[in-house]
């Protein structure tokens, strides 16, 4: 490491330093609210932080210090950050459906009951019958 | 200096996603419901991803990057495959 990171100026590692420990610092926050929060529907929001800012400081970071230390613009980082950023939203919300879903289903308290709609059934992801294709 | 600065963020970094890896694995452990297992194992993907581009930049190399990146979409479709399975009850109708 030391022999690509002591010839980098002085400014360039206290900007990776900072996006780094913001990174990592949001990534940790979120885990332990993810431990902490009592309910399933509070604790999805919690992981979130990682996967936005989280992920966003980290990849930051790497980009200035691969930049800075190659001499030439190096941005394929994006590439994890811009994937992260959109599949994050869809695989959280596909869970919370089948959390939703599941209790429905089973009659627990505390969820909204099914929207009494006049439309046929099966409209909705969270109202279809599991056995029914 | 810039060397010394860059230890030092690294190592508090990585310290900071081990106890974040940590902190998911253990409510995928203990979690009540099987939802909260799946969510377990993707904080666990995302806090593995973050600690090897760190290690990518501890070390100077690009080669994390590109295992990382597996890392991610493996994760992704993972998650999916769960989710739906916990939906409908089989992955592929």
């Amino acid at each position: 490491m030391m022999q690509s990171a002591a010839d980098m100026p002085v400014w360039a590692a206290i900007a990776v330093a900072f996006f780094l420990l913001i990174g990592s610092g949001l990534a940790l926050i979120g885990a332990i609210g993810f431990l902490r929060l009592p309910t399933f529907y509070e604790r999805i929001h919690a992981p979130t932080l990682g996967t936005s800012w989280g992920i966003g400081g980290v990849m930051l970071a790497s980009m200035i210090f691969f930049t800075v230390s190659s001499g030439r613009p190096v941005f394929h980082e994006l590439l994890i950050g811009i994937f992260v950023t959109v599949t994050t939203p869809i695989t959280f919300m596909l869970l919370a459906r089948a959390a939703l879903h599941r209790d429905r289903a089973e009659g627990n308290g505390n969820v909204p009951d099914k929207p009494n709609r006049s439309q046929p059934a099966g409209e909705d992801l969270g109202e279809s019958d599991p056995r029914k294709g | 200096m810039s060397a010394i600065i860059l230890f030092s963020a690294v190592s508090i970094a990585q310290l900071m996603l081990a106890a974040a890896m940590a902190i998911a694995s253990l409510r995928m452990f203990r979690g009540p419901r099987a939802q909260d297992r799946i969510i377990g194992l993707d904080t666990l993907y995302i806090n593995a991803m973050l600690l090897l581009v760190t290690f990518g930049i501890g070390t100077g190399r690009v080669i994390y990057f590109e295992a990382a990146l597996v890392m991610g979409m493996l994760g992704f479709v993972a998650t999916v495959a769960l989710a739906k399975f916990l939906m409908r009850g089989e992955v592929i109708e």
